[in-house]
């Protein structure tokens, strides 16, 4: 027992890339963008966390966990904001965080990835398709990219809510992650 | 009055303002009822209907408003000249109104945050970029020239019926749909 646990803490060590990658939330963004009978609608979250295990040599190996508190949600007008956080929507109370958690990162292109992950919003966890780009400044690392979730796969936006003719089912969300410690591209 | 159709506005001005008169009634009342609503649904629906009904309203009143300038209206009923020129300021208020009531909503909407889809389909460019500030300040602003609009439209009602019940003079039938 001593020695497997051992073997795994080795193994965790050994696995993990030269030196810490962090994710530089005051310079990262998570946004997104729903339509309201055809009207864009912006919001973003204020508070979120990576966990980055990625070298882009060795895309395949990458580990990429994102929390995101939901309930630092804004949609830039205050009644939004109060409502969003209820039951029918995200029910912070119940679900503060969604998670995402890489399943497989591929290369699509020279400093374009593809990464596939399990997306969980409101206990309801779903696969997502998410590609992105790198560019790389020095010692930092940027990765942007979007995708599309639908909302009534995680029940966001439920009871009077559900009419899509009212709100889109499609939601776009934006991610800018600024990150350090990643190796040269 | 015999020839009555001479002295008539044309079925386009007629047409122009029955249509206008009828988006303007609602659109005010939906803006009335629905700006202390909670969040819901239902809110969400009126703003946009309020909305598009706003720029249809801007809309034909700049087709009215050339239809206007382009044709002469059928000359009044006989009355005083003092009369004559407050009926004349009257309108220019309105057709001022026509125009500023839409554009400072629209503007309102452009300053909240939340850029204009006529019918959910045609995005409208914003006016101007969000500002809370100024949205603060436009939000009251379009409330009360709405306001004064109705107030015009209540003078402009009440001189008409004056002119029908009272005078008994035939100034109605100029602006009247259909035959006469």
């Amino acid at each position: 027992m001593m020695f497997r646990r051992f073997l795994i803490a080795w193994f965790v060590i050994a696995s993990a890339p030269a030196g810490a990658q962090q994710l530089v939330a005051a310079a990262s963004e998570i946004a997104f963008t729903s339509k309201q009978m055809g009207v864009p609608v912006d919001g973003k979250f204020r508070k979120f966390d990576a966990q980055i295990g990625f070298d882009p040599k060795k895309p395949e190996a990458a580990k990429i966990g994102l929390t995101i508190d939901l309930a630092s949600v804004s949609l830039g007008a205050a009644e939004s904001d109060a409502e969003i956080v209820k039951a029918d929507w995200f029910d912070t109370a119940k679900f503060p965080q969604a998670t995402f958690q890489s399943t497989a990162v591929k290369a699509a292109g020279p400093a374009k990835y593809e990464m596939t992950g399990k997306l969980t919003i409101k206990g309801t966890t779903q696969n997502v398709v998410v590609p992105f780009a790198l560019t790389q400044a020095g010692a930092n690392t940027t990765a942007t990219g979007a995708f599309v979730i639908k909302r009534l796969d995680f029940r966001i936006g439920d009871g009077d809510w559900k009419d899509t003719s009212m709100v889109a089912n499609d939601v776009q969300v934006k991610f800018k992650l600024a990150l350090t410690g990643i190796g040269a591209l | 009055m015999s020839g009555a159709g001479v002295d008539r506005y044309s079925h386009s001005a007629i047409a122009l303002h029955w249509l206008l008169a009828i988006a303007i009634a609602i659109s005010f009342s939906v803006g009335l009822y629905m700006s202390d609503l909670p969040l819901s649904p239902l809110r969400l629906k009126l703003f946009n209907w309020h909305k598009w009904a706003g720029i249809t309203i801007l809309t034909f009143s700049a087709v009215r408003l050339m239809w206007r300038l382009l044709r002469r209206p059928p000359p009044a009923a006989a009355m005083p000249a003092w009369q004559q020129v407050a009926a004349h300021r009257l309108h220019q208020a309105l057709y001022v109104l026509f125009f500023a009531v839409p554009l400072a909503g629209w503007t309102y909407s452009s300053a909240a945050g939340f850029p204009v889809v006529v019918f959910g389909v045609l995005p409208l460019p914003d006016l101007v970029a969000p500002d809370k500030a100024l949205a603060a300040v436009l939000k009251p602003l379009h409330k009360y020239l709405a306001y004064t609009l109705a107030l015009l439209v209540a003078g402009h009602i009440g001189a008409a019926l004056k002119h029908h019940f009272i005078d008994r003079d035939r100034l109605l039938a100029r602006m009247w749909p259909g035959r006469t």
